[in-house]
């Protein structure tokens, strides 16, 4: 590796903002830990179901990010580099699941999957079947988690694929390997950051969600951590519980960082901007077809027709359309700053974790996941306790919030920004460094625009996911502030399925057009 | 160099969160010495008009703050009339009852909230417990029946919620339910039953389980309803939703649940049924106020105002939940809440904050 130069003082000013960001919910959690007592600590983190719990949640996340890998990498390649037949129609619907919040998701995968009175039990009754396998536990929640969460990595891949350098793989072929072997020697070592980067994602996020184990019955971690707050009020407990799921995400973080290569990921020619040859699927074509189809039904036509069937049996019954715009414009807004600000924290981690690697600046970036894999009533209360008490003027205001969702979602945003950067070959900025740029300068004028489509996937994914965020938002916008996200909380306590369709669709529009906002900013470089 | 700036900077950010942490710690461990010497006298001497807050007479502030883990549809309407009546401007920060709960405690003194209004007694047991709920004057404590306030006076019940044995009528018929909720125990039940172990009604419901028939018994009834394998659902409108599917014959819940999901499917072949013990058990939902409010006056004026006829005579219209105060009845084919047979077994509410206990009987039998 080069000798890293130091890092200029605006990176590191705001690195070592973003440090002490993180440094808040994991420091509640070690005090409030401290306050069970040595040896009830002992015995709840000891005791076997502590231990099962530990297994369920690493078991489920490890398979889900396979799954989701599965799922993502052939898709990613169908719609980047075949001639799949209407490849930009399944370019877009494939990502669309994304905007499905998973509790949404979930429920709709009951009222389709589930043992008696689902859609599918019906539709199979006259052939005498009464009752379906059951979808709760496992099965449930794997299926739920994988096609809501496969997007991460199909984003992630689909930029390292639209990132590769073409002329490596024609100086493959050129060299005598068939397709096959270019694919496995050259294109998926190439893929690497984006595979491990949209894995981390995945397993994370898997390991966050609290609404689909609870809907699918499965006993993770976030179940668990929330019965402590719910059944006997116990924060301490709560935290120590909290503190072996930092434990799991820390693990998680270890192996991802030794799955990273140190190999460089950007080509030393020119930047070559032709687009990569495109592969002739031949007799594989309606196979291709049918596997974007089956993933489309069920992970986007599904939630989207139930929740519109649930509006219309609504509607029939008598219930009137509410007035959602004010919440949607909350949650825009309320995302949307976040998104902005994450990405501006974002940057500086990236770059330094890339251009001046280093055991300090890897921590920091590693430091800032930890809040994504983390229940979001455990980040909430920690900052509630961190604002009422010491920052009492902004507590329960916007600006809370939005700190509340970076603590949350920003390596979403330092993880595209990184695997952008990866790609750029750091010559180019020596180079405006040499021609006698300022670091400033050349950060803004070289390294911001060849970086630019990871900086806005990176947005797009907090504004995705901070939309869709309730704990942290119940507890911390300011009074009266209502998201879409509270709003579809409020009607599912209330039993009221055709308010709560209003919602969801109103936040799958929101989202939908976000993310279309995202791919045609994919377009516009490819 | 840069090393070291890092290095120092995460330190400090770890030392000063934690110290902040710390010094928190300490205040709330000082609170209940501070306070205890104030609310000891008024508790003990909580009938003497003197000792008791009172502050019917005083003036009214202008701003109150209610943490409400009761839905904004369900008390929203109550508290636009409430505003309207006192000329307050009231805010409320509409939640789950237990998030809400463990976030007051967070904010320690500092909280912004002026009053709880809990879904259970005991979230507000969890309040009292911390010494965080103030004393409330007589005058409001002695509108509801003693079993339904804490006996230390630290909060009191708004509307009462029971538990039912809710059945699907195509599949169970009414004579083969059982008078007591053991009888589910029995293994003709098998596959037959939904339940939310997690669901903090549920959960109210054993301790009083516990609390008047012994640990050793609930621990029993739920080991025998768990040999029945009974299907677990995240919350009892899922086991509603259920239950009108035939996904399950009958499932433990709350009465209202029902009431409301028949406003959206009028023809769910759902019915209540009533146990003649515990399982049907009256829990409350209530309010608190809190020690660090700065508008007492309002507090209890709002206290008084979900007291009254009117907003009492609104929930049994609305909310289907039975009215505490009483000389009102419940409305629809609800049974008068005398006429629900727990109300002889006589609970005592404020033991159901004892829920450490309960937590660990659900898991030792791997309930939950």
């Amino acid at each position: 590796m080069e000798k890293a130069a130091r890092p200029p003082l605006f990176l590191t000013l705001t690195a070592a903002a973003v440090a002490i960001a993180i440094a808040l919910p994991l420091t509640y959690l070690v005090i409030r830990t401290a306050g069970v007592g040595g040896e009830a600590l002992w015995e709840l983190v000891s005791r076997a179901r502590t231990l099962t719990i530990l297994f369920n949640s690493a078991a489920m996340a490890a398979i889900v990010t396979l799954c989701s890998a599965l799922i993502a990498v052939p898709l990613a390649f169908l719609t980047v580099r075949t001639d799949l037949p209407g490849r930009r129609f399944w370019l877009i619907v494939t990502t669309l699941p994304l905007a499905v919040p998973s509790y949404v998701g979930s429920f709709t995968l009951i009222a389709t999957f589930g043992p008696r009175g689902s859609l599918l039990q019906l539709l199979l009754e006259p052939l005498g079947v009464q009752e379906l396998p059951s979808i709760y536990g496992w099965p449930g929640v794997i299926l739920a988690l994988t096609l809501f969460t496969y997007p991460y990595l199909l984003l992630s891949v689909r930029s390292g694929l639209q990132g590769i350098d073409p002329t490596l793989e024609e100086a493959a072929r050129s060299l005598g390997q068939s397709g096959q072997s270019t694919f496995f020697r050259v294109i998926l070592p190439q893929l690497r950051p984006s595979l491990v980067a949209g894995g981390l994602l995945v397993a994370l996020y898997s390991l966050r969600d609290f609404g689909t184990p609870s809907l699918m019955r499965f006993d993770a971690f976030t179940r668990a951590i929330f019965l402590q707050y719910k059944a006997s009020f116990n924060r301490n407990s709560a935290a120590a519980l909290a503190l072996v799921l930092v434990g799991l995400v820390l693990l998680i973080l270890w192996l991802e960082y030794r799955a990273r290569s140190r190999a460089a990921y950007y080509s030393r020619g020119s930047t070559s901007q032709r687009p990569p040859k495109v592969l002739l699927l031949g007799r594989w074509k309606w196979p291709a077809v049918a596997f974007c189809a089956v993933v489309t039904a069920i992970a986007l036509v599904l939630p989207v027709g139930i929740t519109v069937f649930w509006l219309i049996r609504g509607l029939h019954n008598g219930y009137s359309l509410p007035n959602l715009v004010p919440a949607a414009l909350n949650s825009i807004l309320a995302s949307g700053i976040t998104a902005g600000v994450a990405t501006l924290f974002a940057l500086p981690v990236a770059i330094l974790s890339v251009r001046f690697p280093g055991r300090i600046t890897s921590i920091i970036e590693r430091c800032s996941y930890i809040g994504f894999g983390l229940p979001g009533i455990v980040v909430a209360l920690s900052l509630v306790f961190f604002g009422a008490n010491y920052l009492p003027q902004l507590y329960q205001t916007l600006p809370m919030l939005v700190f509340a969702y970076l603590v949350l979602f920003l390596p979403q945003s330092v993880g595209t920004v990184r695997g952008s950067l990866l790609q750029v070959n750091p010559q180019l900025e020596e180079s405006a460094r040499s021609l006698g740029r300022s670091s400033w300068q050349t950060l803004r004028e070289v390294t911001l625009p060849l970086v630019r489509p990871g900086v806005i996937a990176g947005a797009m994914l907090v504004f995705l996911t901070a939309i869709k965020e309730l704990p942290a938002t119940l507890l911390l916008a300011p009074i009266g502030f209502e998201t879409l996200a509270v709003k579809i909380w409020k009607a599912t306590e209330n039993v009221e399925f055709a308010e709560a369709a209003t919602g969801s669709l109103f936040m799958l529009l929101v989202s939908i057009g976000s993310t279309l906002l995202l791919l045609s900013q994919e377009r516009v470089r490819s | 160099m840069k090393r070291r700036k890092f290095v120092f900077l995460m330190g400090l950010a770890t030392a000063s969160g934690g110290l902040a942490i710390a010094c928190a710690d300490n205040q709330s461990a000082t609170t209940p010495n501070a306070t205890s010497p104030t609310s000891s006298p008024a508790s003990t001497t909580a009938a003497s008009p003197s000792a008791s807050p009172v502050a019917a007479t005083g003036p009214l502030e202008k701003e109150l703050v209610i943490y409400s883990g009761r839905d904004e549809k369900l008390v929203g309407d109550l508290i636009k009339q409430f505003e309207q009546e006192t000329g307050a401007k009231v805010q409320v920060r509409y939640g789950d009852t237990a998030e809400l709960a463990a976030a007051i405690l967070e904010e320690g003194k500092n909280s912004p909230a002026d009053v709880f209004f809990a879904q259970d007694a005991g979230a507000l047991g969890a309040m009292q417990k911390a010494g965080r709920a103030s004393q409330l004057p007589p005058s409001l404590l002695d509108r509801v029946e003693s079993r339904y306030r804490s006996p230390d006076g630290k909060w009191v019940g708004i509307t009462g919620r029971v538990r039912t044995v809710d059945y699907n009528t195509k599949l169970v018929k009414p004579a083969d339910l059982p008078e007591s909720i053991s009888g589910f125990t029995d293994p003709k039940w098998k596959g037959k039953i939904g339940w939310a172990p997690t669901n903090g009604s549920f959960q109210s419901f054993v301790t009083a389980l516990r609390v008047s028939q012994g640990d050793e018994k609930a621990k029993q009834w739920l080991e025998g309803i768990k040999a029945n394998n009974p299907k677990t659902y995240p919350k009892n409108t899922a086991i509603v939703e259920a239950l009108s599917r035939g996904e399950i014959a009958v499932g433990f819940v709350n009465h209202y649940y029902l009431e409301k999901f028949k406003q959206e499917n009028p023809q769910a072949p759902v019915d209540h049924h009533f146990t003649n013990d515990v399982g049907s058990l009256v829990n409350v939902a209530g309010v608190a106020i809190l020690d660090g409010t700065k508008h007492p006056n309002i507090a209890q004026k709002f206290v008084d105002f979900m007291l009254a006829q009117d907003a009492q005579k609104y929930f049994a219209t609305k909310t289907y939940e039975y009215p505490l105060v009483s000389g009102i009845a419940p409305e629809g084919n609800l049974k008068a809440l005398n006429g629900i047979p727990s109300q002889a077994t006589a609970i005592d509410l404020s033991n159901l904050n004892d829920l450490d206990a309960t937590l660990k009987l659900l898991q030792e039998t791997q309930v939950i």
